[in-house]
Order: C-alpha cells, then sequence, then structure tokens
C-alpha cells in the first residue's frame, strides 16, 4: 500500500483555486523532491497534507496508509506520523524549546498507546539528537524559534523530525536560510531518517540540495499542478532551463 | 428610585442580621462604636451597583443581590471538612493559620517554634483586649467604599501578626480561608501584617472550599504595614467554590527603602473583587503587584488597585494577566496617582487579555492622575485571542486543541508569573494556574 495518496486535489483559499487536480503517490523508501516556481502552490500542498484550517478542499482525497487523511485533526496526523518541516516555523514567546519538545512527543506517544517519557529519558534522547545534528544544548532553553536566526530555525525543524520519527517528512524549503555548512549538516540528517519505511517529499527550489539528498523523483509544480515527473535529473534540466517551458503547459 | 427601594431592601435585610450578629461580633467600647459607624456608613449606601463608578463593571446588587446571613462558628464535622481541604492546599514548611468559616481554628493551624520576636494573636482577641493603637491600626480601611465598612462593621475573626524590627522570617506564613459547608452563609475576616524595620516575611493567602461547600460569600480584608527597608513577598490564591463570592480588601503602605512584591491568582469564586490600596509613605521604595485571572463558565473576577505615589523615589510595576473562556468577565482597574511631592516617581503598568470565546470580556480601566513634573509614568493594555498560527504549528506537533491552548496560556500568563521573585512562590502560583487548565482539559 502506498504511504501517502494525493489524488485529483483541488484547493480553494477564500475565493481563489490554488490547487487544481493535483496528483501524487508516494511509496515507503520513496524520496520525492518537488520544484517550482514561487506561488506554485508548494506550501498550499504542504499544509493541506497537514491539516491547517483555512484551506476548502473541494474535489479529491489524501490518504495516509489507505486512511482518509482529510478526516483526521492536525494532532492525529501528528501521530500516525505525518510531519511537516514548516517554510517557515513561527516563534513562540515563553514556551521553552525543550518543554514544547517534550510535551509534543509524550503527546504523541499518548495518541499511539506509547508510554509517557519522563524528563530524564526526555533529555537523554534529545541531547543525542541534538548533538548528531550540532545543535547547541542552548537553544533547548530558550523560547521556541524565539531570537532563533533562519538557519537556526530550519535546525530545529530537522531537530523535530529526527525527534518524532515520522512515516511521511515533508521538508517545505529546509534549505532556504541555510549556510553551506548547515545545509550539509541538515541534510545528513535527513539522509540518516531515510530508511525503507520512511518517505520524504522535498520541497525546493535549488538543484543543490538535491546533491545531498538524492532523490527518487522529482515533480515539477506549476499553477496548481504537477506539470512533469521524472527522475533526479530532472532537476538538472531545470536547473539549466529554468520553469518557462511549463507555463504554457500548466 | 431604584436606589431608593434597593437600599430599603437590602438595608433593612441587613439592619436585621447586624442586630443579630452583634451579640457575636468581637469588641466593645471604641471597637463596638467604630462598628456601629461603619455599619451606618454601608447602609446609607447598600451594596454598589454599577452608576457608582469605581464599581461601574461590578455591579453587586446585579451579582450578589442579597448578603448572606452571618456563617455559624464552625463544628466538629465543619472542622472536619475543612481539614480535609485544608491537607491539598497547605504549602510545605510554611506556619499555618486557618481560618473556618470566618473563624480561627487553632486545630487545623500549625504554628510551632515560632521565632523570638514574632507574636500572632487572633482577631477576636486583639478587638476584645488589644491596645488601642493597634485596634485602630485595624480600622485603618476606609469606609467610604461600602464593602469595607460592612468588613469593619461585621469583622467576627482574623489573624493579627507582628514582626519586630530586625527579624527576617524563614518559613512562609499562610492563611488559609476555608468555606466548610453546604448552608449558604457568609464570613467576614479581617487581618493585619504588621513588619517592623529591617525585617521581612513571606505570606501566602488562600481561598478554599471544603467538598460539598456551594453559594456563601467571603468577606475579607487585609491591613499591611511594612517598615523601613522591610521586604513582604505575598501571594493570593483565589481559588473558592464555584459558587462563591470573594469580596477582599487590602490597604498596604510601606516605609522607605521597603520592598513589596505581590501576585494574585483567581481561577474560583463565581463572583470576586480584590480591592487593594497601596501607599508609599517613605522613599526610595518598590511596590511589583502582578495578577492572573483564569475565568470560564459565568466567572467574573474584579482587581482593582489604587497606587497611590505620596512620596519621591519610589517605583511601581504592575502587571497583569486575564485569561477569560466561555462567558467569564474580568474586570482590571488600575488608579495611579502620583502626588505633587512625589517626584523621580517610576511606575508602571501594563494589562493583557486573552479571551478564549466570543462571549468572553475583559475590560480594562486605567487611570493615571499625575500631579509632579519630574516622573517616569506609563501604562498599555491589550485584548487578542489566541494566535491562529501558533495554535496550528503545535497541533501538526501533535498537541490537542486544549493541549496546544494550554501551552500558549501558560506562556502569557507566564510573565506575571515570572515577576513573583520568591521561588517557592511562583511554584505555587504556576501550581494553580495548573489545576485550572488541568480542570478545562
Ligand atoms: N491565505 C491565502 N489567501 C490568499 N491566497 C493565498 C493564501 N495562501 C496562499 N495563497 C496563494 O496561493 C498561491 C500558492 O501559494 P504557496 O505558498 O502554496 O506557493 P509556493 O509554491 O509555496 O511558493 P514559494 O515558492 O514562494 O514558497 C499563491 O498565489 C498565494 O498567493
Ligand atoms: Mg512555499
Amino acid at each position: 500500500m502506498s504511504l501517502l495518496e494525493v489524488k485529483n486535489l483541488k484547493v480553494r483559499v477564500e475565493d481563489n483555486e490554488i490547487l487544481h487536480g493535483l496528483t501524487l503517490t508516494v511509496n515507503p523508501g520513496e524520496v520525492h523532491a518537488i520544484m517550482g516556481p514561487n506561488g506554485s502552490g508548494k506550501s498550499t500542498l504542504s499544509h493541506v497534507i497537514a491539516g491547517k484550517p483555512g484551506y476548502d478542499v473541494t474535489d479529491g482525497e489524501i490518504l495516509f496508509r489507505g486512511e482518509d487523511l482529510l478526516e483526521m485533526e492536525p494532532d492525529e496526523r501528528a501521530a500516525k506520523g505525518v510531519f511537516l518541516a514548516f517554510q517557515y516555523p513561527v516563534e513562540i514567546p515563553g514556551v521553552t524549546t525543550w518543554n514544547f519538545l517534550h510535551t509534543a512527543l509524550n503527546a504523541q506517544r499518548k495518541a499511539r498507546g506509547e508510554s509517557q517519557l519522563s524528563s530524564p529519558e526526555f533529555l537523554k534522547k534529545v541531547r543525542e539528537v541534538a548533538k548528531s545534528l550540532n545543535i547547541p544544548q542552548d537553544m533547548l532553553k530558550r523560547g521556541v524559534n524565539v531570537g532563533f536566526s533562519g538557519g537556526e530555525k530550519k535546525r530545529n525543524e530537522i531537530l523535530q523530525m529526527a525527534l518524532f520519527e515520522p512515516a511521511v517528512c515533508i521538508l517545505d524549503e529546509m534549505d532556504s536560510g541555510l549556510d553551506i555548512d548547515a545545509l550539509r549538516i541538515a541534510a545528513d540528517g535527513v539522509n540518516a531518517l531515510r530508511s525503507p519505511e520512511r518517505a520524504m517529499v522535498v520541497i525546493t527550489h535549488y538543484q543543490r540540495l538535491l546533491n545531498y539528498i538524492i532523490p527518487d523523483f522529482v515533480h515539477v509544480m506549476s499553477k496548481g499542478r504537477v506539470v512533469k515527473s521524472g527522475g533526479k535529473d530532472l532537476a538538472l534540466e531545470l536547473e539549466a532551463s529554468g520553469y518557462t517551458q511549463f507555463e504554457d503547459a500548466a | 428610585m431604584n436606589l431608593v427601594l434597593a437600599k430599603n431592601e437590602t438595608g433593612r435585610a441587613l439592619s436585621d442580621s447586624f442586630a443579630i450578629a452583634r451579640g457575636r461580633l468581637p469588641g466593645a467600647g471604641k471597637v463596638a462604636e467604630a462598628r456601629s459607624v461603619a455599619f451606618e456608613a454601608y447602609e446609607r449606601a447598600g451594596l454598589p451597583h454599577r452608576r457608582i463608578e469605581d464599581w461601574k463593571y461590578t455591579d453587586l446588587r446585579a451579582l450578589m443581590r442579597e448578603l448572606l446571613p452571618l456563617a455559624p462558628a464552625p463544628d466538629a464535622a465543619a472542622l472536619t471538612r475543612a481539614a480535609t481541604a485544608v491537607k491539598l492546599q497547605a504549602v510545605k514548611g510554611a506556619r499555618r493559620l486557618v481560618l473556618v468559616d470566618g473563624v480561627f481554628a487553632p486545630k487545623l493551624s500549625e504554628l510551632g517554634g515560632l521565632e523570638n520576636g514574632v507574636t500572632v494573636r487572633t482577631l477576636q482577641e486583639v478587638l476584645e483586649a488589644g491596645d488601642a493603637a493597634l485596634q485602630t491600626q485595624l480600622f485603618t480601611p476606609d469606609d467610604t467604599n461600602p464593602m469595607v465598612a460592612l468588613n469593619s462593621a461585621m469583622m467576627t475573626d482574623g489573624v493579627v501578626i507582628e514582626i519586630a524590627n530586625g527579624i527576617v522570617l524563614k518559613q512562609p506564613l499562610q492563611i488559609i480561608h476555608v468555606a466548610s459547608g453546604p448552608v449558604p452563609a457568609a464570613m467576614f475576616t479581617r487581618s493585619l501584617l504588621r513588619l517592623g524595620k529591617d525585617a521581612g516575611a513571606t505570606l501566602v493567602e488562600s481561598y478554599i472550599a471544603a467538598d460539598g461547600a456551594k453559594i456563601y460569600q467571603a468577606h475579607d480584608s487585609l491591613v499591611l504595614a511594612i517598615g523601613d527597608n522591610s521586604r513582604l513577598d505575598h501571594v493570593r490564591l483565589v481559588e473558592d467554590g464555584r459558587e462563591a463570592f470573594n469580596i477582599s480588601s487590602a490597604v498596604v503602605t510601606l516605609g522607605a527603602h521597603a520592598h513589596f512584591n505581590t501576585f494574585g491568582l483567581t481561577s474560583g469564586a463565581a463572583v470576586s473583587r480584590y480591592q487593594a490600596t497601596i501607599a508609599f509613605a517613605g522613599e526610595h521604595s518598590r511596590v511589583e503587584t502582578n495578577g492572573v485571572n483564569l475565568l470560564n463558565g459565568r466567572q467574573h473576577a474584579d482587581t482593582t488597585l489604587l497606587m497611590d505615589h505620596a512620596v519621591p523615589h519610589c517605583a511601581s510595576r504592575e502587571v497583569f494577566r486575564a485569561v477569560a473562556d466561555d462567558r467569564g468577565h474580568s474586570v482590571f482597574q488600575g488608579r495611579i496617582i502620583v502626588r505633587p511631592d512625589a517626584q523621580k516617581t517610576d511606575a508602571k503598568m501594563m494589562t493583557r487579555a486573552l479571551l478564549l470565546s466570543d462571549d468572553a470580556e475583559a475590560d480594562n480601566k486605567p487611570e493615571l492622575e499625575i500631579f509632579a513634573d519630574d516622573v517616569t509614568c506609563g501604562h498599555g493594555a491589550t485584548t487578542g485571542a489566541l494566535d491562529e498560527s501558533l495554535l496550528f504549528y503545535l497541533r501538526a506537533r501533535g498537541l490537542s486543541e486544549k493541549e496546544a491552548q494550554a501551552l500558549l496560556i501558560q506562556a502569557f500568563v507566564g510573565e506575571a508569573i515570572e515577576s513573583i521573585v520568591n521561588d517557592h512562590l511562583r511554584e505555587l502560583a504556576i501550581a494553580a494556574a495548573q489545576r485550572w487548565l488541568e480542570a478545562r482539559a
């Protein structure tokens, strides 16, 4: 069974249709890259998969392991293993990162009927993960993303992904704002999570990221549709020729 | 017309209850006279209503309607019920003073090993046999406020604590007000804490109900006198029963180089009002007064503060956070007076309200009256809902709607709670907020 199936998805925001019948099938173990011009609907797709309110799905469906994802609350989706690394992670003043991570992890575990992690158990786990991603302990004591640099916010998203061990990871422009070293560390973190059971959907504008995270499939999105799919070489083609060739197709 | 009518109705009922209660009220001579004067002052005004400016958001005629009869002194069964409730709220390591249905309960109190230089007596003792100066001090609250006048007339018991010069208490003092039972009744208490010079203390006031307590009215007042170079850390936790009324007043005076750090959290009672006057009588003193209201259902909670800067070089900070869900109604009235002599005053007030439902309400009334020219004063207020994008972020990480709200509410009230200097008191406040959050989950 496919892990994630998006079928003929049509989505409106207020009075504008943004996704016009999008189809995407992701199987366990696969890495998919989605590329496409600004405003083509990449973040919209990721938000609808994660369950963000404010989007009106007018047609199509999203199945996760065969279950209707659109029927589930966002937290239910998270507990079942859907993870979105946000393009623009929010700042939450007054909530320490480590309290947030502990609460979130235990909430997911509770929903899955697993035991709760005590503070020492959690600390041990989060320290290991933070270390592997080169994230200083200090960051965990600060408010969630408060005063974090753009790159630190992105690293915090990857940290969460590593901590929650989801089944499907959607990475929305994880490479934006990262310097070359940070990009490599983050990509190593993502690669370390690649497994035959887990799938990744990597949204990016730059072929460079795909040198680090090598995709099995590359999809080009334009104006709310997937207009072309291919192997990893498609990304190289795009780098050379740009998106204009697809504008008409869409 | 209404006014006269209401006054006659409530007035007569109360005259009767004052007459009936009189025999039970401690104090003869000057004390009894002062009570009569106070009672007349109350009778002239009756229960305050919305056309009195100071009470426009908290119309006791509409909310409270009538005064309940004076609670009988607690019997053995009442004390047993109260003891169970006290166990849950008692602060570890604190000296405990328990008032059950408005009467001091020695058996439930714990005062062992008091330092030399500290005396604790009941209000009853002091009104009956105390020295005149102390009795006069007990009558300092301003009887032009009708609810204070009523309290002056009817006060039955309380605690009177005196801490001599140079004494710094190591253990906190906790005054616990417990309503014991299901019979509707009113209790009237007044307490006093006097800190000499170079002294220090920590005071916790808790208002709770025993299991099964229903409608009751807790009328309380507190007189705090903080001497030169002394410091008082103070926390009030109003966790009364959901049908209760809590009408409390405080009068605080600070000497020179004194420090008062006070925090109030209201999550209980159907209707509550805390009215405090804090007056600087000596220079270079500092006050932080912070508060949190956590309300749901149809709860109404009013905090009305008067910060009186009468002398130069003093600083005051007011940080207030209100969270209202359902039809909860939070009121904050903060008045700052800077008198002509009070140059170099530094006074700030910041209130923020978080409304969790469309029917919730928060009223904020700041008033700055500044008569000196070389001062720094400011106030600010905001009202808003929880940020949807933050909620979604948390939910996308696995938190349920209530859990996500709880985390953001904790962060919101955290700013006021963080200003509690004493670690132990801060933990108490966090625990009280936690109880409210867990109850709504
Ligand atoms: N809340 C909204 N209200 C109105 N229009 C919206 C809203 N959200 C998104 N859109 C529109 O939908 C379109 C797709 O936006 P989306 O953010 O999904 O694009 P994207 O492919 O992620 O772009 P980028 O590469 O710049 O991140 C854009 O035209 C955007 O303006
Ligand atoms: Mg985007």
